[in-house]
């Protein structure tokens, strides 16, 4: 195998896909590493991974079942409705917020080694969707405990979760770039996380939109199509789910992805001169 | 056959002196944008205050299969730029780099350890970022785990290791690399001797094994153990290029230029006040073996002339000789004498076999009556001190302050005869 290289200025290597994927064990690695860690020194280890999305899962379920009490759709044990919105923006949030984050975290490795820049936006998004894993498997107990078991739809299920990957990188990763330069993302983001999880229908139905004014803004958001979609897999025909939001979904997180690969492509090889 | 050809390399960094890079945040550039579109002065000031720096520029060679290059400089002249731009951590702005092979760079020892995790797991992470699959970090792993010398410690986090622990086990992985063409910068400038003198020898086989080296050091006796050839960069362009030792010698010559003299011609502009006014501060090396430079074997004499301007006045001079990190290796003073006005001379002898190498600075203060320091003029000179050794075949910088050939013998005092 030849390794011929050529580097010379703003252009990244014609077989960049190639380089990737010649090197997928360090993928591989850089993810395992960021999930080992995270339960060193703990008594429970990784019990907690299990522990941590039981324990919101509960909350959030006391709180909304019998505190903040929205109008839900009918036939649909109230909990599970809350739970599944929360378990797809769960995932969404945290692997929009890692994505955003993982340049800069690992700016020792950016400023001293190279590696194909994206393993460090693909192995936030690896772990956050090991996280996502766990809790849909805990989702799919209780929705047995419920005695409400997951429709046929989930056969869709992969779409949806593919389109999460697609919208959380493709927006993490052009803040992952920003971040860079401008530390100021890093105080947004949290904010941005906050405000999408009360415009996307995590807590309500958007039943309670439909026909409203500005439903057709509401449905623009992509991430609304997301978490709809994801409800009706798993909790059948009686979630309310309006296919027109996938319309922008698929434009607006496709493109999004797009151009943000390009973005990152074109600034990648300049990181370590702004970290 | 060439594995590297550089053309025309050039890395422009702008300097903001408006404001620390460090603070930039989108406010600033919202704002800058929004002074440039309305108000044409401030456009012009702005521009003055970002200043272009060329770290590296038209930077071209070729290196051949199994060429050990040296690479010597300032600081700032440019050689870490090199070498981020050729193990493709930055890009160049403008020029291009041909590479056929296999690249692994070591800019610093243990890239990507990760604290909590153990010597094992790290040894595996670091291998992966460092370019190695799995298969062949499974192959070297014991190799690795015994240069490094960390059996009983595979199980620990990092973060409980000794630094010497540390290091030794990052170097370790990347010894065990086997790249076409390694490249290396400065990791000899940590460790006990008796590690970088294991690393050197590592070194060693990896260029014995045909394999090309890039190596940045200030260590130049580690330098010309192990290079064939040498670049010599200063502000970023690449002035000299050949055998290690014929750069060696030009880049010894223009370092030892720095401050061996200073002189002032006229009485009123000279640094100091109504008492002494300084004429010329100056080192006058006795250079042996007709080098330019000075080396630890050198005898040097300081001399020192300034102005009295106040008629019977007891002086004294004295001395301090501080190393650049700023310990004071010793302080000497003169007799008090009484003096008239005019000019006054003084040396002092600092014989050579003495100092270790390394970078000094000397200060020189006027007292009056013994007590009073009526002027102190602090860094009135610097100088370096080159290493140079005979017979040793070990490189490690020599540790001490000073290095003084005092009379130390041994001999045989009983033979045993065997039967």
């Amino acid at each position: 195998m030849s390794y011929r290289i050529t580097i010379k200025a703003g252009g990244s290597e014609k077989d960049y896909w190639k380089d990737l994927w010649r090197n997928r064990q360090l993928l591989w690695i850089l993810a395992k590493r960021d999930i080992s860690v995270r339960y060193k020194q703990t008594l429970l280890g990784i019990a907690w991974s299990v522990i941590r999305p039981l324990m919101t899962m509960l909350v959030m379920a006391v709180v909304f079942s019998f505190i903040a009490r929205l109008p839900g759709d009918p036939g649909i044990p109230y909990p599970l409705m809350i739970l599944g919105g929360l378990t797809i923006w769960t995932f969404f949030s945290n692997a929009f917020g890692q994505v955003s984050n993982s340049v800069l975290i690992n700016s020792n490795l950016v400023s001293k080694v190279y590696f194909p820049r994206l393993f460090m936006p693909l192995s936030a998004v690896s772990v956050s969707f090991i996280d996502f894993l766990i809790s849909l498997v805990l989702f799919i107990c209780l929705s047995f405990y419920y005695n409400y078991p997951p429709s046929i739809n989930i056969i869709f299920l992969p779409f949806f979760i593919v389109l999460t990957f697609i919208t959380s990188m493709g927006f993490g990763l052009f803040f992952a770039v920003i971040n860079v330069r401008f530390r100021d993302i890093a105080q947004l983001v949290p904010f941005i996380i906050q405000v999408g999880m009360y415009i996307c229908p995590i807590a309500y139905s958007s039943r309670l939109v439909e026909g409203k004014w500005f439903y057709k803004f509401y449905i623009m958001n992509p991430v609304v199509g997301i978490v709809d979609g994801f409800k009706w897999c798993l909790l059948g025909d009686n979630a309310y789910f309006d296919p027109n939001s996938l319309y922008s979904t698929l434009i607006i997180s496709i493109l999004a992805l797009l151009l943000s690969v390009m973005y990152f492509r074109k600034k990648e090889n300049t990181f370590v001169d702004n970290i | 056959m060439h594995v590297i050809s550089a053309e025309n390399i050039s890395k422009k960094y702008i300097i903001d002196h408006q404001r620390s890079r460090k603070s930039s945040s989108l406010k600033d550039a919202f704002s800058n944008t929004f002074e440039q579109l309305f108000s044409r002065e401030k456009k012009d000031s702005d521009f003055k205050e970002k200043e272009e720096f060329w770290a590296l520029k038209d930077v071209s060679f070729t290196i051949d299969q199994g060429d050990r290059i040296g690479i010597v400089g300032h600081n700032g002249a440019g050689k870490s730029t090199l070498l981020k731009i050729l193990s493709r951590i930055t890009d160049p702005t403008t020029g291009q780099v041909t590479i056929d092979g296999r690249v692994a760079s070591l800019l610093e020892v243990g890239t990507g350890f990760h604290p909590e995790l153990t010597g094992r797991e790290n040894i595996f992470l670091n291998g992966a970022i460092l370019g190695m699959d799995k298969s062949e970090i499974k192959r070297s792993f014991d190799a690795i785990v015994d240069f490094a010398g960390v059996e009983k410690f595979l199980d620990t986090p990092v973060k409980r290791y000794s630094s010497g622990m540390y290091v030794r086990l990052g170097f370790a992985i990347a010894a065990h690399l086997e790249p076409e063409i390694m490249i290396i910068d400065e990791v000899l400038a940590v460790g006990d001797a008796e590690f970088q003198k294991k690393c050197l020898g590592k070194m060693r086989d990896v260029s014995e094994s045909g394999r090309t080296l890039l190596f940045v050091s200030h260590n130049l006796t580690a330098i010309q153990a192990l290079c064939n050839k040498s670049f010599f960069f200063e502000k970023g362009q690449l002035i000299d290029q050949g055998e290690t030792t014929h750069i060696v010698t030009t880049y010894l010559s223009r370092v030892s230029q720095k401050r061996l003299e200073r002189s002032w011609e006229d009485v009123n502009s000279a640094p100091g006040n109504d008492q002494v006014r300084v004429k010329s501060f100056r080192i006058l090396p006795e250079y042996v073996d007709n080098l330019i430079h000075i080396d630890v074997r050198t005898p040097m004499q300081v001399q020192f002339e300034f102005w009295n301007m106040v008629d019977q006045a007891r002086l004294n001079l004295s001395l301090h000789l501080y190393s650049y990190t700023g310990e004071c290796i010793f302080n000497v003073g003169t007799s008090s004498q009484p003096f008239d006005k005019g000019l006054i001379t003084g040396a002092l002898e600092i014989p050579g076999h003495f100092l270790n190498d390394g970078s000094y600075v000397i200060s020189i203060m006027v007292v009056k009556d013994t007590s009073s320091v009526i002027y102190n003029m602090e860094e009135a000179l610097t100088f370096d001190v080159e290493d140079y050794r005979e017979n040793v075949s070990w490189y490690g910088k020599w540790p001490g302050y000073i290095r003084p050939q005092l009379n130390f013998s041994l001999r045989q005092t009983e033979n045993v005869v065997n039967d």
